[in-house]
């Protein structure tokens, strides 16, 4: 799901996996990753500071996508490349791919496309959530790979989820659902019979299976997830001393 | 330890001048030596039988006969645990080795007179020939639906109309007959080496063919199907196509279960025979999955259909996948096998 927290792109060079154990990089990689990192932690960020600047100054949110969508498109495009990491990092490129997948496609095939829902509340909602949920994120990557983990950031990347991810959720929904009769009507992105390919495709129909895809999935990774806040959380109790 | 570890079969691989009687072989003193008439005091071997992941001890059996089957021994132990079929049971002589064959004998594996194997729980299984026979009739069925316009597929005022299109009504019957052929080589042709694959395999086979074969269906037997933009000459060339790889892909079949005696599990290479379509085992390991990809191709120039793009692109891939495997498995296997074979591709791939 796109607001999930899964470690798919296993930007950190500590695994999270099962037996916990540490993987070395090359440094090279370990440059790149805490590059990369950093870098998409500050991108959020100013991505963060752009929509509270938008909403203090404005007091209403419309316009405000607008207002942001070149930082969005800019760093959310480029977390295309955490499916490239995965081959270095050793976790799931499909996990990764359909995470990314998913974010993609709410930003460039649902809000940049069907420019009348740009407005809605449930945007925001989800903006809200991916830019708490990226900056955690990344920033928990960062530590990991600099080997100096503070505490509350390990706390906040394995509890904020459990708000974050269906508020996310719901706000996807939401909006592809406003979205709806502005794809019926318009029929974009649709190719009709006949054609020399004899084959059809309808993107409202998509939209809706699209929909209904979540209703397999979310619990899926919301599980996983709480799974591994029980290991890493539980685990961290019981063996760590007070630095 | 110190003992020759040697597989079922090879103990007439030992040299002439060995005495038997002067070696140990594992499993205790071989009072029966193979090959020399001495006393045949038996002894009994015990085997016990432990859960792979807890170690957890099953089963003991006693009074195991040294030329016991794997097999055997999967029976006895379905008696103590019915609901482990012989067919769920995965045994093992290491807790993440791999499985032993069913026609393994017990006194030629490397074990101690009282031998510990590992158990693994493969699943609920299906047997092979279910699994076919399920995910083939499902298109057959469900493209002659289409091909029908039974009612609420297309819009009401074409139920049971035809296709004015003559290549809607050939693709319908090569589709068909492709069909119904692999129905009856599941039935008459193919020797299978295993007799089941795990439940869940049905689910996942059945929707990949029922769901292409609804999505190709659709489109090839809708009104408003746009036939081929070369005419007749595509339709022809691709039926030529399509017929070769059909008998091609039968020739295959027919040349591998003759590799095989009936109820053997015998592995051998497979060799080009008198019919010119099994000569593309001169450049192939897998020439039936080539013959299929073949066929396919043509149907798809046949059709001129996207959706049969993909469902043939698909199965490429997939049988790609198959066919590397195989074909490392034979180089495995044999130590002559020919060097000039690609897995399905002639010197591709």
């Amino acid at each position: 799901m796109a607001s999930s927290e899964e470690d798919g792109s296993g930007n950190g060079s500590v695994e999270e996996k099962e037996n916990g154990k540490k993987r070395s990089l090359g440094a090279l990689a370990t440059a790149w990753l805490i590059f990369y990192n950093i870098a998409m932690t500050a991108g959020w960020l100013v991505l963060g500071i752009a929509m509270a600047r938008f909403y203090i100054q404005r007091g209403t949110h419309r316009g405000l996508f607008r207002s942001v969508q070149k930082i969005l498109k800019f760093f959310q495009t480029f977390a295309l490349l955490e499916v490239v990491h995965c081959a270095v990092v050793h976790t799931s490129v499909l996990v990764t791919g359909v995470q990314v997948s998913s974010r993609i496609f709410m930003v460039w095939f649902i809000a940049h496309s069907i420019k009348q829902i740009q407005n809605e509340e449930s945007v925001i909602l989800f903006l809200v959530v991916w830019t708490v949920t990226e900056i955690t994120r990344y920033s928990f990557y960062t530590f990991n790979l600099l080997n100096h983990l503070p505490y509350f950031i390990k706390w906040a990347r394995y509890n904020f989820f459990i708000i974050l991810y269906p508020a996310g959720v719901a706000g996807e929904l939401l909006t592809i659902y406003a979205a709806l009769p502005y794809v019926k009507k318009t029929g974009m992105y649709s190719l009709r019979l006949p054609n020399k390919y004899n084959v059809s495709f309808d993107y409202y129909y998509f939209l809706i299976i699209v929909m209904f895809s979540y209703i397999p999935l979310f619990p899926q990774l919301y599980l996983h997830m709480l799974r591994q806040r029980r290991k890493v959380l539980h685990g961290e109790v019981i063996v760590e001393k007070d630095d | 330890p110190g003992a020759i570890r040697f597989r079922a079969g090879e103990a007439s691989a030992l040299p002439a001048s060995v005495s038997p009687r002067r070696r140990w072989w594992h499993g205790g003193d071989s009072a029966a030596p193979r090959g020399g008439g001495a006393k045949k005091a038996v002894l009994f071997f015990e085997v016990e039988i432990l859960d792979a992941k807890t170690r957890e001890k099953l089963c003991f059996l006693d009074k195991v006969e040294p030329q016991a089957t794997i097999a055997e021994i999967k029976n006895l132990f379905t008696k103590t645990h019915p609901q482990w079929y012989p067919a769920r049971q995965s045994l093992r002589l290491e807790p993440k080795g791999r499985s032993l064959k069913d026609e393994d004998v017990l006194q030629s594996l490397p074990v101690g007179t009282t031998a510990t194997f590992y158990f693994r729980d493969l699943g609920a299984q299906i047997s092979w020939v279910t699994v076919f026979l399920t995910e083939y009739a499902g298109p057959l069925l469900i493209y002659l639906l289409f091909y029908f316009r039974v009612p609420f597929l297309y819009g009401p005022r074409y139920d049971f109309t035809a296709s004015r299109h003559a290549v809607v009504h050939l693709a319908c019957a090569c589709h068909s007959f492709h069909y119904i052929k692999r129905l009856l080589e599941t039935l008459f042709v193919h020797r299978f080496s295993h007799g089941t694959m795990p439940l869940r395999n049905i689910f996942k086979n059945c929707t990949y063919y029922w769901g292409f074969a609804a999505w190709m269906a659709y489109y090839i037997n809708h009104p408003l199907y746009t036939p081929p933009a070369y005419g007749d000459e595509q339709v022809k060339l691709a039926l030529a196509v399509f017929l070769f790889c059909q008998l091609g892909n039968f020739s295959i079949h027919v040349a591998l279960r003759n590799l095989r005696p009936a109820g053997s599990k015998t592995r051998k290479i497979p060799y080009p025979t008198r019919n010119p379509f099994t000569w593309l085992f001169l450049l192939v390991s897998c020439p039936n999955y080539t013959y299929e990809v073949g066929s396919w191709i043509g149907f798809t120039i046949m059709t001129q259909c996207l959706p049969v793009a993909l469902f043939s692109l698909v199965g490429f891939v997939q049988m790609a996948i198959w066919a590397q495997g195989k074909h490392r498995s034979y180089l495995r296997e044999f130590r002559d096998y020919p060097p000039l074979r690609s897995p399905i591709v002639p010197f591709l791939l």
